[in-house]
């Protein structure tokens, strides 16, 4: 039923004045069939929550678009400047939670001078008229300041939950506001952001009468907090279920808040080191059994600075944990070993190398249920020892035949191990290698690691993301593109050989949403295969390829609805060169909020 | 015999070659990496240096492309690893702090708008230190003496110690008030004076 709603003005207002209008004077109208039918949808609509199955339903036709717009509560936004927040709130007009993501990812590793954009700003400032009744904001990589905090918190009285991750330009004064202005608040986490030191208690800014806090994180503040006023706030908050302390707080500390709150479902430990030197005789407080009252803990990380000793401390709730972070944990294989035997049930797995291959073979003997691993780096240098290698992975393929999600990095890898995680890890959907030294082939065989790679894409049906490291040439970029159908973000660094490279992927990848690409030979011509799709894509990132500018403004000419940024190094004299080209779809004209090094074509 | 006549086409020098590899693997061929982009100011010098040949033939027929990697430690290229310098700086301080020997603190004045910092590692002595301080505040410290303090000025220079007490700078030895001092806080007035200060 197609419908043309243009004769009748606003008809779902006039139909409800009418209504009421009936119901007051007795001649009660019945609502139209068209107004019924809407109704009906509405109500139907509000069970369906995925974002993609709404922006399906909102292509049938007018009235299911409007139906749709009225009654979605969770608003997504992918990149903050696709959209602006005066088009995002016409639309949307009934939100309940938003979330908001700036700057691509490449930013984190300082590929992108500062103060590039991501101002929440103008959506705080927007929101705070438009949704009252907004309860939960969810930003990553925006830049908030505390104005904005303040302004958030002044503006929404149903507020419930706050989650920045890997943000920055705020500060304890900021969460001091949230912390005292909020007073429905259940959620603040705090998750991989820069948050400046003001020097402000904000911990004591809780509401003194007791708190709605079901989970507060922040671990990575890096400056002290007042302890007693955090005792004293995990004592009157009792649904408290997740709290990840920083690395200020001492293991002797983080006993005497476990005791109060053995509900605890997720705990981050702290530091794990006691801040004074306990003398022989001594009487330290009993870990274990604090450990052991915690029955529902599912979830453990911290370990900031850590002191090996105090591990057995947490035996008693290995058997339970389906999640355990020891990425900060600075532990020998042996130390892990003694953990790991106990942690059957485990599922998400973070931890360094510093366990070598041999604590990965430990993991793969114990943990069958294992979905997702990350081996970080202890040292993060190209050149570095590397104590874990392809011997680790493949022992991680061999056990943990459920994984669906890796992150290695590491020195030395074969392709032989790479086919066998492919072959034997058939769940795969994330598959990110880091292999850190630069161009590094197969150590064994010598070869590029193009066949690893296309094993993966090949074997792993179901691979949404991919990350690729060591030598590689234009073949690899081809079993991508030839196999890879249904990659949605794929990360390149120093890889392939020539334009043939990028083409493959750009004609062969057709759900690719975010690329980023850096120093490889890819250059103009490769740029210009992918004109057909960019539209399709929330980003492209390449830096220190071989594009020109006029490839670049090439590409800007042929698509009016992308904005194509190039950024400078802040020392470019030369003011044609540039470091990065950033692009993206947008449905605005390009930002008036760029800085000086950011020139948009 | 069919044995000499090969034997003398070909030497194979290599077989008889004196080397440190193990037996059987091939030695390294030095090759041009992939000839990068011609505008990478952040990329290392040693990194423009082989590139400059523009060789594309790292991928050769035989597919075999032995590089050899270089002896001397790299020096780091922007953003790699991709690791998020949070967790980068994590461990590397421990290590490096005692041979870089950075002690960055902060240095707060009563009356000041904002905190400053500064590295204690960088001033030999107490001398220097309140040189600097009061360069950097614009005050002076007066006449430092055991028993009276600081004399002569309504300013104390104070530090906060690993017990979390306010002590006078100058009581330790320089040594020992490095590795105690926490921060530092430039007193005023009346409470500089109950430190010993008298004007």
């Amino acid at each position: 039923m197609s419908e043309d709603r243009n004769e009748m003005p606003e008809p779902e207002v006039d139909t409800r004045r009418r209504e009421i209008a009936g119901v007051l004077t007795g001649e009660f109208q019945s609502p139209s069939p068209d107004q019924v039918l809407e109704n009906v949808l509405e109500n139907v609509l509000l069970f369906l929550t995925s974002r993609r199955d709404r922006n399906a339903v909102s292509l049938v036709c007018k009235s299911w678009y409007r139906a749709e717009a009225l009654t979605r509560s969770d608003l997504f936004i992918g990149n903050c400047y696709a959209v602006s927040p005066r088009r995002a709130i016409e639309r949307f007009r009934r939100v309940r939670s938003v979330v908001l993501k700036g700057k691509p990812r490449f930013a984190d590793f300082n590929l992108m001078p500062p103060n590039w954009g991501a101002y929440f700003t103008p959506w705080v400032t927007a929101m705070a008229t438009s949704y009252p009744w907004l309860e939960k904001v969810y930003l990553k990589r925006m830049f908030v300041t505390d104005r904005d905090l303040e302004l958030l918190a002044q503006s929404f009285p149903a507020f419930k939950e706050l989650v920045l991750v890997c943000c920055d330009g705020f500060g304890t004064s900021g969460l001091a506001g949230i912390a005292s202005k909020c007073r429905q608040l259940r959620v603040l986490d705090l998750i991989e952001d820069e948050v400046a030191d003001d020097e402000v208690d904000w911990i004591s800014c809780f509401p003194e009468s007791g708190t709605c806090l079901e989970s507060l994180i922040f671990d990575c503040i890096e400056c002290p907090i007042n302890f007693e006023a955090l005792e004293r706030l995990v004592a009157r908050s009792p649904s408290l279920r997740k709290l990840r302390l920083n690395r200020y707080v001492s293991i002797g500390q983080l006993y005497r808040l476990m005791i109060r709150a053995p509900q605890l479902t997720h705990l981050g430990s702290g530091s794990f080191s006691s801040s004074d030197i306990v003398a022989q005789g001594d009487q330290e407080p009993d870990y274990i059994s604090a450990f052991a009252a915690c029955r529902s803990l599912v979830c453990l990380s911290g370990f900031r600075e850590i002191i090996p000793d105090y591990l057995p401390a947490i035996y008693p709730v290995c058997a339970n944990l389906t999640s355990l972070n020891f990425s900060y944990a600075n532990i020998n294989t042996e130390q892990l070993k003694s953990v790991i035997c106990h942690c059957h049930k485990l599922q998400i797995f973070w931890v360094l190398d510093s366990v070598c291959d041999e604590g990965l073979q430990a993991v793969a003997a114990t943990c069958k249920e294992l979905r997702e691993l990350r081996v970080f780096p202890i040292d993060a240098r190209e050149d570095s020892e590397g104590p874990v290698s392809e011997v680790g992975l493949q022992a991680i393929s061999e056990g943990c035949r459920k994984l669906q999600s890796i992150l290695y990095f590491c020195q030395r890898m074969t392709n032989a191990a790479v086919i066998a995680m492919s072959k034997n890890c058939s769940d795969l959907v994330v598959f990110r290698l880091c292999i850190m030294g630069r161009h590094r082939p197969d150590h064994i065989t010598g070869e590029p690691m193009d066949e690893g790679f296309g094993a993966i894409v090949m074997n792993c049906k179901k691979l949404t993301r991919l990350a690729i490291s060591g030598l590689l040439t234009d073949k690899a970029f081809s079993y991508i593109g030839k196999y890879g159908k249904l990659v949605r973000t794929l990360s390149v660094a120093f890889a392939g050989d020539s334009d043939m490279g990028l083409k493959y992927v750009l004609e062969g990848c057709p759900k690719l949403q975010k690329l980023e690409i850096r120093d490889s030979p890819f250059g103009d011509a490769a740029l210009r295969s992918g004109l057909h799709h960019y539209y399709n894509m929330r980003f492209l990132w390449m830096s220190s390829c071989r594009l020109s500018r006029q490839g670049c403004e090439e590409i800007a000419r042929a698509m009016p609805g992308l904005v194509v940024e190039v950024i400078r190094n802040e020392n470019e004299e030369d003011k044609d060169g540039f470091e990065i080209l950033y692009m993206y779809r947008s449905l605005e004209r390009p930002r008036i909020d760029a800085p000086e090094f950011v020139t948009i074509l | 015999m069919e044995n000499k006549v090969i034997y003398e086409k070909d030497l194979n020098l290599e077989a008889t070659e004196l080397r440190l590899g193990l037996p059987g693997t091939k030695k390294p061929e030095k090759q041009a990496p992939p000839s990068l982009k011609t505008s990478n100011k952040r990329a290392l010098p040693d990194m423009n240096e082989e590139s400059g040949s523009g060789n594309n033939s790292s991928v050769s027929d035989d597919g075999k492309s032995d590089r050899e990697t270089a002896p001397a430690p790299k020096a780091q290229v922007v953003g790699w690893p991709p690791v998020r310098s949070f967790r980068k700086s994590c461990f590397q301080p421990k290590k490096t702090e005692a041979e870089e020997g950075r002690v960055y603190l902060k240095v707060s004045m009563d009356g000041a708008p904002y905190l400053r910092k500064i590295d204690l590692k960088v001033y030999k002595g107490y001398p220097e230190l309140l040189k600097a301080l009061e360069e950097m505040f614009k005050f002076s410290v007066g006449q430092y003496s055991e028993r009276e303090g600081y004399n002569g000025s309504e300013y104390a220079p104070t530090y906060e110690d690993k017990d979390g007490d306010w002590m006078l700078v100058g009581d330790v030895p320089w040594d020992m008030f490095i590795s105690s001092c926490k921060r530092l806080r430039i007193m005023k007035g009346s409470e500089a004076r109950g430190l010993g200060c008298f004007l």
